[in-house]
């Protein structure tokens, strides 16, 4: 009687672990289920075009030719505008929220820049369409145009949408992610650290230079690395601001292609097998770029902080 | 008496509790004064307004004067950075700056607040390491992190970068507190090396040790002063009979 | 020199800290124009029709978006179906058993996860669900949205558990009770209000994907008719009415954020306020 009570109790437990392990299992299952699909179906293109589809610059569905370099072009330099915009944009704020705003605001405004990350991406794209980009024509296009129009960077017509919206509606999206992991890496500087600079006679600004951004370095870095992951792989805003063209063009202001946003534009109207694979080939990069970056950032600031939740996303 | 800091009916917060009650305590020129008292009893607050750190803290808040020269800190125009040049502190736990060399560690303070014309950085920092009698011990690995250095001599680091910016008073926040025996009185032997140029201000809770170093003591219970006079005559004759249990080792 | 020097030093102190007021103004001005724009334009585009009709034909005026609502709620549905149950399961086993070389593995996976970027999950399910089921459908869009709700369940229980502690969980056990209900019944209890706003956290950000959805559950113009069957959601609906040149689908593109957004804001909020009140309010 008692044996079999035990067994009973044993075995409950013994599904029990089972149970949970399955479900463990399972995340493992769903990364190699899509690692898996990305291998087969980009199989075609690249045995087709070999290695070489990464740096091929024409991407032309209607003869059956893929290059991928003008959609990771269009990939990377869009989020490097969107880097350059929020890492000091979140360095401040993450120095205000820390070191310099009155106790009592910092958890509101806090507050109000995490929910930046809640907004949907769709609705930025929207908003992105209606206002940002009717705001770049009309204002910030055509003063960068006449202020430094010498540089190539700046040149062309001002159309609105283009690289430049596109970079910096992604620098919006990630602001709350890199501001929020800055703060707590900055919340993670010791004070004693900060104190014995100030009692040296130092300022609060000196104090920040000198003693809590040297502290904090690897961290931010961290920080930019992750945000710089998630504009990489942002799909719904760019796919509507960026007007969607494969083209590789000096000037920010010039219509471009995302990865993410040709496989949202032409993934359900594909001409074909191969144009399909070239989709999921493209798909397959961003796949590996964004792994390598987003574990590089997590080794990076796990070391000297929690990331806090609900603060990441893609 | 030549005062050099007097703290006048002084009053210090945190949130609700109040942690210094009403002290006045005269700081003399050129000489060591300690003040000694039982945990919690307001000692390390009150010399943590005198460089006015204590307000960095959220929700506290002060009441009271404290004049240098016979200026109020406290007064709107004082500027903090300047303030903090002229009374530097050392600190309870060795806190060297993590990120910097031991060189960069003195040279910190004299980066911020300018090298004086026709110094160099390098001589500065070589005698604030003598001072500090540390000179010796690091002269060869000027460039390592601190880190490699052992608790004592990581303290000696901070009173050398404190020296650095030749401040006008000396605040020592239980400074021998987290460290051996030999380098307690190496750090002993520094203070009583230092009041000749400095005048100083620390807080203990080793009583041998202000009997040892202290020109003047200041006892303090629960926030309040209960007795000050000549660190000879608060050993062998205190007034109060509270000094006297504390001292004879009755309590904390 | 010194006073000159002093005074510079306090310059550059003050414009510092002027600049990072100003970045954070800055940052503020994105999230105040997007709350008000959905706001004006979305309301003037809601009525009773919006709630209750289907979307009409490009070029004749009216209709609603009531599938787009209801597909909504039923992909957010079905997610939750599979991934909060599969996701709290993973947790427990990191926090409760994971040791050794799996558990590492599964929390990195885990944390690769969440950088995993929404279109290629999407693709992933195409690859596998859609083509298996050679059509799209409601099922699929779970699926893709279940994936990337996932990770975010997982963590959170895994940290939630990871704060019981340890001697309620002896307690449990000396007297007598099984793992598994101590797990259940104290653990997993005393866990619950960090483990649901980590829930609810998940759930709105799924709500608003977009990308995971266009080639899965795709959209539709009528009402849902079978899990099995494409299926209509409020962010493809405001994707592709966007992205038209007709100003009555723009209106109705706007309500939809409007409602999105609601949904979105409501549910996040609620969560991180649910999280205060069990955490004692350190977090966010």
């Amino acid at each position: 009687m008692r044996k079999k009570s035990y067994k009973a109790w044993l075995e409950g437990d013994i599904a029990f672990r089972g149970f949970t392990y399955l479900a463990a299992l399972s995340l493992v299952g769903v990364v190699l289920a899509i690692l898996w699909v990305l291998v087969e179906k980009s199989q075609l293109t690249f045995t087709k075009f070999g290695p070489g589809f990464a740096l091929g610059s024409r991407w032309d569905p209607v003869h059956g030719v893929f290059g991928a370099l003008p959609l990771v072009y269009g990939t990377v330099v869009s989020s490097l505008i969107a880097l350059a915009i929020a890492l000091p944009l979140s360095l401040g704020i993450a120095i205000y929220l820390t070191q310099l705003a009155p106790h009592w605001l910092r958890g509101p405004v806090s507050f109000l820049v995490e929910l930046l990350a809640a907004i949907p991406s769709v609705v930025y794209g929207l908003w992105g369409v209606f206002v940002l980009v009717p705001w770049v024509r009309s204002s910030v296009e055509p003063v960068l145009g006449s202020a430094l129009g010498f540089l190539p960077l700046f040149r062309g017509a001002p159309y609105g949408f283009g690289m430049l919206a596109a970079g910096i509606i992604l620098a919006i999206m990630i602001t709350p992610t890199i501001s929020a992991v800055s703060r707590e890496v900055l919340l993670a500087v010791p004070r004693s650290q900060q104190e014995a600079m100030l009692a040296l006679g130092a300022t609060r600004w000196e104090t920040i230079r000198m003693v809590v951004l040297p502290y904090g370095r690897s961290g931010i870095l961290g920080a930019a690395i992750l945000g710089l992951g998630r504009a990489l792989g942002e799909t719904m805003a760019v796919t509507m601001v960026i007007g969607n063209r494969p083209q590789i063009s000096p000037s920010l202001f010039e219509l471009a292609q995302t990865i993410a946003s040709i496989i949202a534009n032409e993934f359900s109207e594909a001409f074909n097998d191969l144009h399909l694979s070239a989709l999921v080939a493209a798909g397959f990069i961003l796949f590996v770029i964004t792994l390598l970056l987003h574990v590089m950032a997590r080794l990076l600031v796990w070391r000297v902080a929690r990331v806090p939740q609900g603060v990441t996303r893609e | 008496m030549n005062v050099k800091l007097l703290v006048e009916e002084f009053s210090a917060w945190y949130g609700k509790n109040q942690a210094v009650k009403d002290v006045t305590l005269p700081v003399p020129l050129h000489q060591v004064t300690a003040i000694i008292g039982p945990s919690g009893c307001g000692k390390s607050t009150l010399i943590r307004c005198l460089n006015r750190l204590h307000e960095l803290l959220p929700g506290t808040r002060t009441k009271g004067r404290v004049m240098l020269d016979g200026q109020d800190i406290y007064s709107d125009n004082m500027d903090l950075a300047e303030l903090r040049h002229r009374i530097g502190m050392v600190f309870q736990k060795p806190n060297p700056f993590s990120t910097m060399s031991i060189f960069n560690n003195v040279a910190a303070g004299v980066r911020v607040n300018g090298l004086r014309p026709g110094t160099k950085m390098e001589d500065i920092v070589e005698k604030s390491l003598r001072m500090a009698a540390l000179w010796d011990e690091v002269k060869d690995r000027l460039h390592e992190s601190p880190y490699n250095l052992s608790g004592g001599q990581q303290q000696r680091l901070c009173i050398a970068r404190a020296l650095a910016v030749e401040p006008e008073v000396l605040l020592m926040d239980e400074p021998c507190s987290a460290l051996d025996p030999a380098s307690t009185l190496k750090v002993e032997e520094l203070i009583a090396d230092l009041k000749s140029r400095y005048t100083i201000l620390m807080v203990t809770h080793n009583m041998q040790q202000a009997a040892r170093v202290a020109d003047y003591t200041a006892f303090f219970l629960n926030g309040q002063m209960i007795e000050y006079g000549l660190t000879t005559e608060i050993f062998t004759n205190p007034k109060d009979k509270r000094t006297e249990d504390y001292i004879s080792g009755r309590f904390g | 020199m010194r006073i000159r020097r002093n005074q510079r030093r306090r310059i550059v102190d003050r414009i510092m800290g002027v600049l990072s007021v100003l970045a954070t103004v800055v940052a503020l001005i994105p999230l105040a124009s997007i709350l008000i724009y959905v706001s004006a334009k979305g309301l003037s585009a809601i009525n009773w029709d919006f709630f209750t009709k289907l979307p009409k034909p490009v070029g004749e005026p009216g209709g609603g978006m009531a599938n787009a609502i209801v597909g909504t709620m039923i992909l957010v549905g079905l997610a939750s179906a599979m991934g909060i149950p599969l996701g709290i399961l993973a947790g427990i086993y990191l926090a409760e058993f994971g040791r050794g070389r799996l558990a590492w593995t599964v929390r990195f996976i885990c944390d690769v996860m969440t950088g995993i970027p929404s279109i290629i999950v999407g693709i992933a399910v195409y690859g596998t669900i859609v083509v298996a089921m050679k059509r799209y459908s409601a099922i699929a869009g779970g699926v893709a949205l279940a994936i990337i709700m996932l990770p975010l369940v997982t963590r959170t229980t895994e940290e939630m558990l990871k704060l019981v502690p340890n001697s309620l969980r002896e307690a449990s056990l000396a007297l007598g009770a099984p793992q598994w209900r101590t797990v259940v019944s104290v653990v997993l209890r005393s866990a619950a209000g960090g483990i649901i706003t980590g829930v609810m956290l998940a759930v709105a950000r799924i709500a608003g994907e977009t990308a995971p959805l266009l080639f899965t559950a795709l959209s539709s113009r009528y009402w849902h008719t079978g899990l099995d069957q494409r299926i209509a959601s409020l962010p493809v609906y405001i994707y592709t009415y966007a992205t038209t040149p007709y100003e009555d689908l723009h209106r109705l593109a706007w309500g939809a954020a409007l409602v999105l957004l609601a949904l979105v804001l409501v549910t996040s909020m609620a969560a991180r306020v649910a999280g205060r009140r069990a955490s004692g309010g350190n977090r966010g």
